[in-house]
């Protein structure tokens, strides 16, 4: 075979050129966030630095009177409404969706993975706005009639949540559950375990740091949901004293609050805050899932 | 024995959570469809809305949610899969593999609104673009981006050596290798890959409030010059999706009739999803046969 | 006194059959080795004797197979069998706990809780298994840090805490070095005092070894069996021969 020698400089060319286009490519991974952390951040700051709000107010005072005035953007009551309806969620769907990734893997792997699995990604597929909607014209009107209030609750944004977390959990500890080698259970087995004592005694405490890494990412997908949560919970910025009361969050107050505020107005900045706030938490939950991660046994 | 009614006790119980979800599941997607069952014709898929009377449609917004679909493709679509390149075939471990991890592990998991509102900082008040369909592009480019990434490097990972090795061994470059054995032989994954995210880009809202913007000017689909603002060609011009739509007949429905467009709009959406579902789970498996040849 | 007795036993995965007309008894207090090429029905025979197979999708079982006279798939609780018919695997599997955690694990799921007995019982296994002088100061530690070897005595130590009768081995060591090997073969010479041993193994040399007596497997079938320096000098079947004289080489 000759070679042709302009053929063969070319495609040495193309070679590092192609190279260079997808490190390009990954690098802009890293533009984009440390843009994203740097934009957010230094709008976030102001509140602070040029509105001269102290922290302290902002993270620990329930005063939230944005347009008076001497603005006050105490914010506890979105903090601890998110944390609320968020954690409350995460007690539900937690044990749910760890069941159904056990059922799926341990006790019906056939049906499961022709029935169950696909419903699951039916699950994660619909949008928040949908479940959202849902919310507001299923379950808002029957909490209201059967519990009292106005139906727009706590209790609605928890519920909404818990459907929307359990099929990150479902799936995320299904792949944990998963790739886990067969032979511990037929260790089990073989020593005369029931199934139940094996996914009790070997499969959960091997697959812990996955099933762990499912619930905190599905911690972080309620903490960070906004619309489905705004169009149920009522959004009066008070902490909630009952399940049945009205709320907000973090979120839901950003979404309601950003298109009524002038840019650089306290109240804007104050949103910002608390973006700045929700970026905070985001990160530091990926932070621990790398931590939990890296315990695990299995990875 | 009492270990032995523990366990059926345990069985019963996971088969319960089982069957009540795929239940719920099924209800959910009926009751959904039922209510929206009126809307789900061509007029109503087609026509304008209508301002504080009834009879109105979501056309514009169907067709902006697919144009915008469209064009974060076009933009996402081929960076993912170049970072997925890099990430399966050339990164070596070291800090700044990490960072690339790192990056693509924290936008996987940032809450949406704040992409939107880093979109609203950067693609509509910086580049003095206005709410655009060109800014909720770019907004909804970096939600897709890690997914993209993350799949393209999945499927590309799962290629077996011996295909890379074989190729070598003919005298290819690297680059040759991966454009024409590697890619094409992870091509089933990555399709599958992208139309799932296709659903989720298509449903997404809350990334779009701040940056596509919550209006929609009227379309005249014969006007193909794309610096009118009426022209479908135009990627500067607000443009509210159907997504963003139901949020906002929710909060500020004028028409007598908001509930029943909501419950079309919702229904319609929802049907799309499914669609996008079905179709990456049948192309997936056709594109998968075909390649390994038992057609 | 016989301890197993296989009648008639076939086995299908779905319509592929693996094991045909086995008739086969096994003597209480003995090693049976099973040999044959790869693929001849070793592991799944020997999973049909604590109804490991159960767990296997489309596996359909007929012929009898009975435990001091019981039929296994009929009279006995599997349960119940399992603890008296342990097994050891030819992959190391410990589960992912402390190597106390993991002898403790067999005790503990039939019902011991009080600390005291599951300590005698611990060092009670290790010692017969003996690790019991490795791991003494690293009971608390993961059994994932083990070596190798270490990690199959463990596996054995954990089947021995459940004190069964039976303990089938397939290919115990055949992901081993020498050294640890060696410790297995000594061990299953103590063992054979007290416990009916059936062990699966690709080594000739193994079977020669530890053996009292052999079975010869091919494509699902039992060729030949018998006290082992029958069957490994004076085979009755040509094919026993071909086999075992082309492995000696
Ligand atoms: N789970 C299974 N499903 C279907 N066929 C199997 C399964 N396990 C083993 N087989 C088949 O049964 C035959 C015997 O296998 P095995 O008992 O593992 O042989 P050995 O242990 O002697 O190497 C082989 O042909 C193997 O392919
Ligand atoms: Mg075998």
């Amino acid at each position: 075979m000759t070679v042709d020698k302009n053929y063969e400089r070319k495609r040495k060319l193309v070679n590092s050129f192609g190279k260079a286009i997808v490190f390009i490519s990954a690098l802009l991974l890293i533009i984009i966030t440390v843009s994203l952390f740097l934009f957010v951040t230094s709008k976030g700051l102001s509140t602070f630095i040029k509105d001269g709000i102290s922290i302290k107010e902002f993270l620990f005072s329930t005063t939230w009177n944005p347009d008076r005035e001497v603005p006050a953007v105490g914010s506890l009551q979105f903090i601890i409404g998110s944390i609320l309806v968020s954690a409350f969620a995460i007690m539900i769907s937690a044990p749910l969706g760890v069941s159904s990734a056990i059922f799926m893997v341990e006790i019906e792997k056939k049906l499961g993975q022709k029935i169950l699995q696909p419903a699951i990604e039916i699950f994660v597929g619909i949008p928040s706005v949908v479940y959202g909607w849902v919310g507001l014209t299923v379950l808002v009107p029957f909490i209201s009639k059967h519990f009292g209030g106005l139906g727009f609750s706590l209790l609605a944004g928890i519920l909404v949540l818990t459907i929307m977390t359990l099929p990150t959990i479902t799936s995320v500890s299904t792949d944990a559950i998963r790739s886990l080698p067969v032979e511990i259970r037929e260790a089990s087995y073989a020593l005369g375990a029931t199934r139940w004592q094996t996914i009790r005694h070997v499969v959960i405490p091997a697959a812990k740091s996955g099933i762990l890494t499912a619930i905190i990412l599905g911690l972080a997908r309620a903490f960070g949901e906004a619309l489905a949560v705004q169009m149920v919970i009522g959004n009066r910025p008070v902490i909630p004293k009952s399940f049945l009361e009205p709320m907000s969050t973090i979120t839901s107050i950003i979404t309601m609050d950003m298109a009524n505020t002038a840019m650089g107005s306290v109240w804007n900045d104050a949103l910002w805050s608390l973006a700045l706030l929700l970026l905070i938490i985001s990160f530091t939950f990926i932070i621990i899932i790398k931590l939990v991660g890296r315990r695990g046994m299995y990875k | 024995m009492k270990s032995k009614l523990y366990d059926k006790i345990a069985t019963i119980y996971f088969y319960a959570v089982a069957v009540f979800l795929i239940l719920f599941l099924v209800s959910l997607i009926s009751y959904i469809l039922y209510q929206g069952r009126t809307k789900l014709n061509i007029d109503f898929l087609t026509s304008p809305p209508k301002f504080m009377e009834a009879g109105g449609g979501i056309g514009p917004q169907l067709f902006n949610s697919l144009e915008l679909l469209i064009i974060t493709l076009i933009i996402s679509v081929p960076i993912g899969l170049g970072a997925g390149i890099y990430m399966a075939e050339y990164a070596k471990p070291g800090l700044l593999t990490e960072l690339i991890r790192l990056s693509v592990e924290t936008l996987s998991s940032m809450p949406s609104i704040v992409v939107g509102l880093f979109g609203l900082l950067v693609f509509v008040t910086m580049t003095g673009w206005g709410y655009s369909l060109i800014a909720g592009a770019l907004a909804l480019t970096v939600l897709n981006l890690p997914v993209m990434t993350r799949v393209s490097e999945d499927s590309i990972r799962s290629v077996p050596n011996s295909l890379r090795e074989a190729s070598y061994a003919l005298g290819s470059t690297k680059w040759q290798t991966i454009v024409k054995v590697v890619v094409p032989a992870a091509m089933p994954g990555i399709i599958t890959g992208i139309i799932l995210t296709a659903g989720r880009i298509f449903g997404e809202a809350a990334a779009l409030l701040y940056t596509a913007g919550m209006s929609s000017p009227a379309l005249n689909f014969s006007n193909l010059n794309p610096s009118s603002p009426t022209s479908p060609l135009n990627i500067f011009r607000p443009a509210e999706t159907l997504a963003v739509y139901i949020w906002k007949v929710n909060s500020e429905g004028l028409a007598p009739d908001a509930r029943q467009i909501a419950d079309g709009a919702a229904a319609v959406l929802l049907l799309m999803v499914l669609i996008f579902n079905i179709l990456a789970r049948w192309l997936g498996s056709t594109l998968y046969k075909r390649m390994t040849g038992e057609k | 006194m016989k301890k197993i007795e296989v009648r008639e036993l076939d086995l299908f995965y779905g319509e592929v059959q693996a094991l045909k007309k086995i008739n086969l008894d096994v003597e209480a207090n003995s090693v049976l080795a099973l040999i044959g090429p790869s693929g001849c029905g070793k592991s799944t025979f020997i999973r049909t004797l604590n109804r490991m197979n159960d767990l296997i999708e489309g596996v359909k079982i007929n012929g009898t197979v009975l435990l001091d006279g019981q039929d296994l798939y009929k009279e006995v609780d599997v349960i119940e069998l399992r603890k008296k018919v342990g097994m050891v695997f030819q992959k190391p599997n410990p589960f992912p706990m402390t190597v106390y955690d993991n002898v403790a694990y067999g005790p503990r799921i039939h019902g011991i809780k009080d600390k005291k007995k599951l300590n005698e019982i611990v060092e009670k296994s290790l010692k017969a298994a003996a690790l019991w002088d490795e791991v003494k100061d690293r009971l608390h530690k993961s059994a994932l840090s083990l070596s190798g070897g270490q990690q199959q005595r463990l596996c054995i130590a954990r089947t021995l805490a459940v004190e069964p009768e039976v303990i089938l081995m397939d290919e115990p060591t055949s992901a081993l070095d020498p050294i640890s090997t060696m410790k297995i073969e000594e061990l299953i010479e103590e063992l054979k005092n007290k416990y009916t041993i059936i062990i699966v193994t690709h080594n000739m040399q193994q079977a020669g070894r530890v053996s009292d007596y052999t079975a010869f497997f091919l494509n699902g079938e039992l060729i030949e069996s018998g006290p082992t320096d029958q069957v490994f000098y004076n085979p009755k079947d040509k094919r026993t021969e071909d086999y075992i004289t082309g492995r000696f080489g």
